[in-house]
């Protein structure tokens, strides 16, 4: 653009309305649940993580990672997944799954 | 154990299918066994960017319904020996591709390569699905565009949510942004998203910016992957990217318009 447009208002700066939108959409559809299961995990899964390994660590060594915690929402049913891989054995997984 | 790195974007025409074949293209001239597979079934492209249509006889979907073997299906490239292409099928059955189905090819693949790039169509269909399912890194290809953001957003979405690394539990897909189709100038002109808007919204780390250039309809015309196309900065871009890729540590190149004389500037034109 020239400064001769841009003193005359010939041309507007698109691309920071474009930012702005897209800012705004994005929030919004992240947040939403628009693909299924693409939304926010609820607040308190860190900690319920984080007690479940110390409650196995009590019996069974094992890593902070090595203990996922997985919460998902289908139509009218939740699913709360926890996966427990043991080290020394390798493929030895222990996993329970509950509904509700 | 191979890697497998899908190009994907949601929106299609932001270039899949160019960045597919160069990236393909400049890991095996660096030395990797790579295999670049063409997701996009009933709409076969790959072949014609990598130069190989005319050889190729059976394709992804005849492999998947074993009619025929990986090693009859897969194309040698004609410029590298460590670059194989497997083609789409041109049939208009889009169920034709089964989940198990590739998976199996995917696990055939990786005893014999170091990288298979998967080169996804455009959507958020069963094809694209099946390009990201199975993948471990993917570059997510955006152009300076409001659509082509929002898609890769989505994109974004569906590779932390329903890749099989995420239903999985594993450690999740490792997603780089590649901005396409950039303008420098039309950027800095406030025309367009500039990378530093993309980076923003994406927050996704960069692994390069490829300009706007006519070399790349050139490069489609002749059958070549842009990377080859020597002393072109389509070309020099794409390498950046395969450097990034590798781990090094690469300035970013080409996303500054040149500047222009007194009288352009006062006066426009040139551009
Ligand atoms: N850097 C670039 N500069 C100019 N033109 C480009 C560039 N990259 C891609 N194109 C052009 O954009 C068009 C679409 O590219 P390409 O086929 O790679 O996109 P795609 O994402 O694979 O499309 P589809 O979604 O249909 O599979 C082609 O005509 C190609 O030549
Ligand atoms: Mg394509």
């Amino acid at each position: 653009m020239s400064l001769l447009d841009m003193f005359f208002g010939r041309k507007k700066i698109s691309a920071s309305v474009a930012k702005e939108r897209l800012q705004i959409i994005l929030a919004h559809e992240r947040g939403s649940n628009a693909l299924g299961e693409i939304e926010q995990s609820p607040s308190w899964l860190p900690q319920l993580q984080q007690e479940l390994v110390d409650v196995v660590a009590k019996y069974i060594h094992i890593d902070k990672e090595a203990l996922k915690v997985h919460i998902e929402k289908r139509d009218n049913l939740e699913l709360l997944e926890i996966n427990v891989t043991l080290q020394d054995k390798g493929e030895n997984n222990v996993s329970n799954k509950k509904t509700s | 154990m191979a890697k497998v790195i899908v190009i994907t974007s949601g929106k299609g025409g932001v270039g899949k299918t160019t960045t597919s074949a160069s990236f393909a293209s400049g890991l095996a001239l660096k030395g990797f066994k790579t295999v670049v597979v063409d997701f996009d079934i009933g709409l076969r492209n790959l072949d014609l960017i990598m130069g190989c249509e005319r050889r190729v006889v059976y394709d992804f979907v005849n492999v998947v319904q074993g009619e025929a073997t990986l090693h009859q299906a897969l194309i040698k490239d004609k410029n590298c020996d460590n670059l194989y292409i497997l083609a789409a099928s041109q049939t208009k059955d889009k169920e034709a591709l089964t989940q198990d189905g590739v998976g199996n090819v995917i696990d055939e693949l990786s005893k014999d390569f170091d990288y298979i790039v998967c080169d996804s169509p455009a959507g958020i269909e069963r094809g694209s699905f099946l390009a990201l399912y199975f993948a471990d890194e993917a570059i997510v290809v955006t152009n300076p565009e409001v659509s082509s953001v929002r898609d890769s957003d989505r994109i974004l979405g569906i590779l932390s949510s329903k890749s099989k690394r995420a239903v999985e539990g594993k450690s999740k897909i490792k997603a780089h942004l590649l901005v396409t189709r950039y303008n420098p100038e039309r950027v800095e002109n406030g025309e367009m998203l500039s990378v530093k808007d993309i980076e923003d919204i994406l927050r996704i780390p960069l692994i390069g910016v490829i300009p706007e250039s006519t070399d790349v309809l050139q490069a489609s015309n002749t059958g070549v992957p842009a990377i080859n196309l020597k002393e072109t900065i389509v070309s020099e871009a794409y390498w950046d990217v395969i450097g990034r890729f590798l781990g090094e540590d690469k300035e970013l190149r080409f996303v500054n318009a040149p500047r222009k004389g007194f009288f352009q500037r006062i006066f426009g034109g040139g551009n």
